[in-house]
């Protein structure tokens, strides 16, 4: 088995198999939230407005609902597999051990590009966030973003390098800001402390379904935006100190958390902006909390907004860097990339050649690239990894039953989440298909050109015994 | 000067001083430790599993 006890206290973090130097287990469970809900929340505070202008109001929330099922299955599944395969690389070890190497090869890519680009999005958002700053502030010349948006993504890159305890308690602390946020904000204008501003008969009279049912189904695509991310807190696995209790229940928290947060957020936002409006990310209201507080006429609360907004902006981008970065070092700990992005830093303990070598990655899409293609980018590579979890818990529970392998957290009525989230992927895919199908049909081309370079190239390199390292008995009808 | 050209050279500055810092971190580690000891990670084990199974042959 293992000749080195990970839960030794003098050796805390010394792993398994021979490691010298290991990730460092010392996450908790709200660390994981942090994670989780840090990479999410950013979606509240802008973008998934888009989904009011494809359908309208109604529609939006029709989407934020549905696609808060398909995420809870996402949280549910996850929660499972990873408080089993307690290892860096979330959804990519899941299918390693799962399902085999081309899936995970595949998997692996879609989580480092989804983080990488989500990133690069969100630095761009803190330029146009400081720019709009100077703009409030009296600065009449144009200011120049990009020294702002390199500062973001170097500093939390520096961040991310020197340890993952400060990054992930940063990371808690603003995210835990941003949120509270939006409660204050739903509190002091649905009525409930103070006067209410909301106006939703008024605004939505006559413009209950503009596009009618086609519009809803064309929201779904901006529906992700309310929860795309949550998925992130399989990365942790790694680094908490408690896998089977801290994953699930930070994961799970996190779902709830968000939940709460998107349904909120749409009723203080469509309260109080007019549908052409809100759903007018570009033009109109590119961040509808920040509006929504603008228009309560309290100064207290604009601030308050207008840093929850920073916040999570910054916890987001921090988030995709912690998480782009464990990924692309356990596909290079695997070989499925070269082994030298598999260092751990000694001192620091994190994998600090993943996390340089993703900088310039993320610098060049956040200063070449337009935002709504790198964010395009980010959402198809996200839905393609949600599209292998059902497979990966289906094949998992038959190969591993219940009886066979001692899980952390054990999702209830299974196969029913499993066919329920590829179903909604199948409709969230046509949405997709219906706004930017010449991205997806590239994107899907993309995949099947990498997939071939590492079926007839890259896997001749793989470590093939040294990777399955977990102490799992024999799948069943092997 | 505005306080906004202030603030532009300040980022720039700073992000200089961040990348600098992990690259020379970087060149300094890689320098002081062997290549085996560096990529020697594998993956992790649940404790409650490495408790209570046992691999089967």
């Amino acid at each position: 088995m293992t000749d080195v006890d990970i839960t030794s206290k003098t050796m805390d973090g010394m792993g398994p198999h021979g490691t010298k130097v290991g990730l460092l287990r010392v996450l908790g469970p709200a660390h994981v939230w942090a994670l989780g809900v840090g990479i999410v929340l950013v979606g509240e505070y802008m973008g998934w407005n888009f989904a009011v202008g494809k359908g309208g109001a109604y529609a939006a929330l029709i989407a934020c609902w549905f696609a808060g099922i398909l995420y809870t299955c996402v949280a549910m599944i996850d929660s499972e597999v990873t408080s089993t395969v307690a290892s860096a690389g979330g959804q990519y070890t899941q299918a390693k051990h799962i399902i085999g190497p081309l899936m995970a090869f595949n998997v692996g890519l879609y989580l480092v590009f989804a983080y990488t680009m989500l990133e690069a999005a969100n630095a761009i958002t803190a330029g146009y966030l400081f720019s709009v700053v100077a703009s409030m502030a009296g600065y009449q010349a144009p200011l120049d973003q990009r020294p702002f948006i390199i500062l973001v993504i170097m500093f939390l890159a520096w961040l991310n390098y020197r340890g993952v305890l400060a990054t992930l308690t940063f990371n808690l602390v603003i995210t835990a800001f941003a949120f509270i946020a939006i409660l204050v904000l739903f509190l002091a204008t649905s009525g409930i402390a103070g006067g209410g501003i909301m106006q939703h008969a008024a605004l939505f009279e006559g413009h209950e379904l503009p596009y009618g049912w086609i519009g809803i189904l064309a929201a779904m695509h901006f529906g992700l935006w309310y929860y795309l991310g949550i998925e992130g807190t399989t990365q942790a696995a790694e680094e908490v100190r408690s896998p089977a209790r801290a994953l699930p229940f930070g994961t799970l928290a996190g779902i709830m958390t968000l939940l709460i947060a998107a349904t909120l957020t749409w009723y203080v936002s469509s309260g109080v902006l007019p549908w052409e409006y809100l759903g007018d990310g570009v033009n109109g209201s590119v961040a509808p909390l920040f509006d929504t507080a603008r228009l309560s006429g309290s100064t207290a609360l604009v601030w308050l907004l207008g840093f929850g907004t920073l916040f999570a902006t910054l916890a987001s981008a921090n988030g995709c860097i912690n998480d782009a970065s464990r990924a692309w070092f356990a596909m290079g700990r695997d070989k499925y990339l070269p082994g030298w992005f598999g260092a751990v830093h000694p001192k620091y303990r994190t994998p600090y050649r993943s996390i340089v070598f993703l900088v310039p990655i993320a610098l060049i899409f956040a200063l070449g690239a337009p935002l709504d293609q790198v964010i395009t980018f980010s959402i198809l590579s996200g839905l393609l990894g949600y599209t292998f979890m059902p497979l990966n818990i289906i094949l998992f529970r038959r190969k591993w039953p219940l009886h066979s392998i001692k899980r952390g957290y054990e999702h209830p009525f299974h196969p029913v989440p499993a066919i329920t989230l590829l179903t909604l992927c199948g409709v969230t895919f046509f949405a997709v298909f219906l706004g930017y199908g010449t991205q997806l049909v590239a994107m899907i081309g993309f995949y099947i050109v990498v997939s071939l370079w590492f079926h007839f190239w890259r896997y001749r390199f793989v470590n093939r015994g040294a990777q399955f390292t977990m102490p799992w008995p024999k799948p069943l009808g092997y | 000067m505005d306080l906004w050209n202030w603030l532009e050279y300040a980022a720039w500055g700073l992000s200089v001083a961040f990348g600098l810092h992990m690259a020379i971190d970087w060149l300094k580690t890689d320098s002081s430790y062997s290549e085996d000891v560096l990529t020697s990670s594998r993956e992790g084990e649940l404790e409650a599993m490495a408790e209570e199974h046992k691999v089967k042959s």
